[in-house]
């Protein structure tokens, strides 16, 4: 089990510590998740929250809530527009105000609570009525994330790692090839070294065996894969002191997960056919050159750039390193085709500035699993509740209601002022058959609940609330994760939630 | 205005009067026990409530409960405040670093929210006992500790006695990581339990020691090395302290150094620290939509104002359509260790060594025992106390399992973490 580590000829320099700073110290768990450029991204920002006042949807609550979950990691600054003063009421829901805050402007106490939380963050109050300032030229300039743009491109989606591996065994570079090649005969190789071999170099020697035996055919579907699988399997030493090979395990463990052409995922096909992605001028954003770079990249070889990453797996230190190095050289010298792309359509479209290296570079590592979220009515503030004469959201209430597990009903009695009575009773005589009453029950009683509680406030309510708007500002601030595309209802009797699409 | 509030300590009824209004309607999801109006606010007011854990959870369980009417909440935690809290833990300031948790965020809400005794005690669960548990109407757990849920699970189980009600407990219990947590409700001995889900829970996949020792490929590997081989070796003297900068630092740069002899990249400072603490990432916003979830389950439960969560939802904020919920009836298990009627099957080698088979049991999806006891219903293989025991029982250890039990023989397990004994049916395979 000894083996000569590949020792550089002098020993390496140590580097300085790099201890972390207060600001990592303090913010390190959340930079976890979203790194220091998300960090960054999230300390330049300046939200706005402005309190609707109107019966049946007091949102100070769920706001100051939002802005504790925001303040706490570190936004720039925020503002409260809240024209109302704070009242008893206020004092059993909000935790952000106190006995001396009563008969007082509630944006401004609410403010000053909330920016005890972080130092870090600068927090500003409006007291006027919204009439009064909203209209006010430019008065909605200073905040981010409040104007949604037609197209809100992400490039850092974080997909779930288990998803995002991309080996190409179906689709092997020279490189990768020459490399199962050199392994030579196995059968001669020595028990370590048999026991050492990478899986996925495994895996690229049998399906070159199986394609020479099925018409120059990759295994495609279950029954092939499975097949395929117990021939690796057989491949194994078992004469061995454990009596199998770890190496062999790991590769038919792979099979069915890596053993698939690599496809264009829906999110990148769309992005594609974006007129911002095909139509470049002068002004496009960054992104929409490299999606175009990318593009053309895809047209000419019929797959992303190689992201470049390898899953750890049973081999020698030196074995595995030099098939990493296979794997990011190749995709470093994708990203190389793209930039080359990049810079010809900079100097065809006369731009002024170069589009940095890095930029290019993450969009290539995360090419499949970038996202557009459109905005195709290109409205600024999108109506978050149905109104009136919304005939599309009406017509698609039917298919809602009578989905499997569905909660629409709360989002129907949410919305029961602007549900035309005959439609209500076409709805209530539908079928259905989920448990728990007919339809017409169900309706009912969200009604009445909605109802008996109609103005009043129940903390939790507004905390999960805010809990979840943070989460989605979080996401469009630092333009990492997916955020939610739609309405999204919580029903804490249920403890559930579903997203309705307006 | 201000001063009409608060006469002679009692504080005001007024800013109760969204609460009020909602526990004083009939709600037509609410079952037949739901009796809405001031009975139903004292039935609030007078369930003693305690809260396990005051960091992430803890803060926003505390305010939480707080603003939903309870007025009698105790609060248990060990910890003390470090920096790296104040990212969500709203309750605490630079300036109260190093204090105790449960004490700085009793006192907080006790003066932000008139008319609330919160009662703190800075130590650990396993520092209580019965009688002590027995006084609370429910329990909610904010943890991020799996042996101190077990505990306190198998605790609460152990406590049922069919003839009395009130020894039933409700535990409510929250937990969360990165954008994704989950809430649930158990009730002792009647539903799903957290040993029954304990597979969940499962721990992250030993890196083979070969591994460290002779071929490492990832800066990680790199990382347990130096904590697992390189420390022991050459710092035997020192207690590893992962909150000591010179030793994290010591940790890093012998990594960093076994990493370039291999050309391994990636090695960092915070990754050192992750691998080694084992670090969960968290923020303010997924502890908000548990801890206000658990919540919501407590309010319930003293209420009856609408059915309680029956029995576990899962929330992912970073899903690839935004974010989802999962609410299900987790199943009780039958063969659980803790609170099933049957002994848990478990398959072996017979010539595995006794000694072998107890080490796998720490790893093991549905046991992570560390420091296991066992015996057969007639004898003892082997028990780590008293001494005598030990002794006596030591030279089993070298055994091999089917020379100390039969195939399918059942043999209890108990450890120091837990309160009860864990059964399992040992099935030789072939
Ligand atoms: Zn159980």
């Amino acid at each position: 089990m000894t083996e000569e580590a590949p020792r550089e000829t002098t020993p390496p320099p140590l580097q300085p510590i790099q201890a972390p700073s207060a600001k990592e110290r303090k913010y390190d768990r959340q930079l976890r998740l979203w790194a220091a450029s998300g960090q960054r991204a999230l300390e330049e920002s300046h939200v706005l929250l402005v309190v609707g006042n109107t019966a049946g949807s007091n949102t100070s609550v769920a706001g100051a809530e939002t802005l504790k979950n925001l303040i706490l990691p570190s936004i720039g600054h925020f503002t409260i527009a809240d024209s109302a003063k704070v009242t008893e009421a206020d004092l059993g829901v909000n935790f952000f105000l106190e006995e001396s805050s009563l008969a007082k402007s509630r944006a401004e106490e609410t403010t000053s609570f909330l920016q005890e939380l972080n130092p870090d963050v600068q927090g500003h109050s409006i007291k006027d009525p919204l009439h009064d300032w909203l209209p006010k030229q430019d008065s909605l300039k200073p905040y981010n994330l409040i104007l949604l743009p037609a197209e809100f491109p992400i490039v850092d989606t974080h997909p779930d790692p288990e998803t995002v591996q991309d080996l190409r065994l179906l689709k092997p570079w020279d490189e990768l090839q020459a490399a199962e090649k050199e392994l030579g005969d196995l059968s001669q190789m020595t028990d370590h070294d048999h026991g050492h071999v990478p899986w996925l170099l495994l895996l690229l020697r049998y399906l070159q065996h199986w394609k020479q035996q099925h018409g120059g055919q990759y295994p495609s579907n279950f029954k092939e894969k499975t097949e395929f699988r117990s021939f690796v399997r057989d491949q194994a030493r078992t004469s061995n002191a454990e009596g199998g090979e770890e190496n062999f395990d790991e590769a038919c463990a792979a099979v069915l997960k890596s053993i698939s052409p690599p496809t264009l995922g829906s999110g990148c096909r769309e992005m594609f056919n974006i007129d911002s992605c095909t139509h470049l001028t002068q002004a496009s954003a960054n992104f929409w050159l490299v999606a175009n770079a990318i593009k053309q990249f895809y047209d000419k070889h019929e797959v992303l750039p190689l992201p470049g990453g390898l899953p750890d797996m049973k081999a020698t230190s030196a074995g595995y390193i030099k098939l990493q190095t296979i794997y990011k050289a190749k995709a470093r010298a994708d990203i190389a085709e793209v930039t080359d792309t990049v810079r010809k359509l900079e100097s065809s479209l006369g731009r002024p500035e170069q589009i940095a290296g890095s930029e290019i570079e993450q969009f290539c590592k995360n090419a499949a699993f970038v996202r557009v979220l459109t905005n195709h009515g290109k409205q600024p503030l999108p109506e978050l509740r149905l109104l009136k004469g919304d005939e599309k959201t009406l017509t698609k209430l039917p298919a809602m209601l009578t989905s499997f597990q569905s909660i629409s009903e709360v989002f129907l009695a949410m919305n029961i002022d602007f549900i035309p009575s005959s439609t209500l009773s076409e709805l209530k005589a539908l079928e259905d058959m989920i448990e728990g009453g007919t339809l017409e029950e169900r309706i009912d009683k969200a009604i009445e609940e909605v109802t008996r509680t109609l103005g009043h406030e129940m903390h939790n309510t507004s905390s999960i609330t805010g809990g979840m708007v943070a989460q989605e500002a979080i996401k469009l601030l630092t333009r990492q994760y997916v955020p939610v595309d739609g309405v999204v209802i919580w029903d804490g009797i249920r403890s559930r939630t579903e997203i309705v699409k307006i | 205005m201000a001063t009409d509030t608060i006469t002679n300590g009692t504080v005001s009824r007024a800013r109760w009067q969204h609460l009020d209004t909602i526990l004083a309607t009939a709600s037509p999801y609410a079952d037949e026990d739901y009796v809405p109006g001031p009975n139903t606010v004292s039935a609030l007011e007078s369930s003693k409530i305690l809260v396990i854990g005051a960091g992430g959870l803890g803060c926003e369980l505390l305010k939480n409960l707080a603003l939903s009417g309870f007025k009698d909440i105790h609060v248990i935690d060990m910890d003390t405040i470090d920096v790296s809290n104040l990212n969500r833990q709203f309750l605490f300031r630079q300036s109260d670093v190093g204090k105790s948790k449960a004490e700085v965020a009793a006192a907080f809400v006790e003066k932000r929210v008139p008319g609330v005794k919160i009662t703190p005690y800075n130590g650990k669960i396993q520092d209580k006992d019965e009688e002590y548990y027995m006084q609370f109407k429910l329990i909610i757990c904010g943890l991020d500790s799996i042996e101190a849920r077990r505990w306190i699970n198998s605790t609460l189980i152990d406590m049922v006695d069919e003839s009395n009600p009130e020894s039933l407990k409700p535990l409510i219990d929250g937990g969360t990581e990165g954008f994704k947590g989950q809430a649930r409700v158990i009730l002792p001995t009647l539903t799903s339990c957290i040993e029954c889900q304990l597979s969940m829970h499962a721990p992250r996949a030993a890196v083979p020691l070969c591994t460290l020792a002779t071929i490492p490929r990832q800066p990680q590997h790199c990382i347990e090395w130096a904590h697992i081989i390189a420390w022991p070796e050459q710092r035997k003297d020192d207690l590893l302290d992962m909150d000591d900068p010179e030793h994290v630092s010591w940790l890093y740069q012998k990594a960093l150094t076994r990493a370039q002899e291999f050309n391994i990249t990636g090695v960092t400072y915070a990754m050192t620290q992750g691998v080694v603490k084992n670090i969960i990432p968290a923020i303010a916003s997924t502890n908000a939509i548990v801890a206000a979830a658990c919540t919501n389950e407590a309010l319930k439960l003293a209420t009856d104002c609408a059915p309680f969560l029956s029995n576990y939802m899962m929330y992912t904020g970073d899903s690839e359509s935004g974010l989802y919920t999962y609410t299900f009836e987790a199943e009780k298990k039958d063969d659980c260790p803790v609170c099933g009627q049957l002994a848990q099957n478990i398959a072996v080698d017979p010539v595995t060594t006794l000694e072998d088979f107890l080490g796998t049991l720490a790893e093991r999806a549905e046991a992570q025992l560390k420091k296991p006891s066992i015996r057969t219903e007639g004898k003892s293989l082997y028990m780590r106390f008293p001494p005598g025991l030990e002794q006596s029982t030591r030279p089993n250890l070298s055994k091999k399992l089917e020379d100390l039990v039969s195939d399918g023989e059942e043999v209890g397990v108990s450890d120091p973490a837990f309160a009860i004994q864990f059964k399992f049916r040992l099935n030789f395979a072939k």
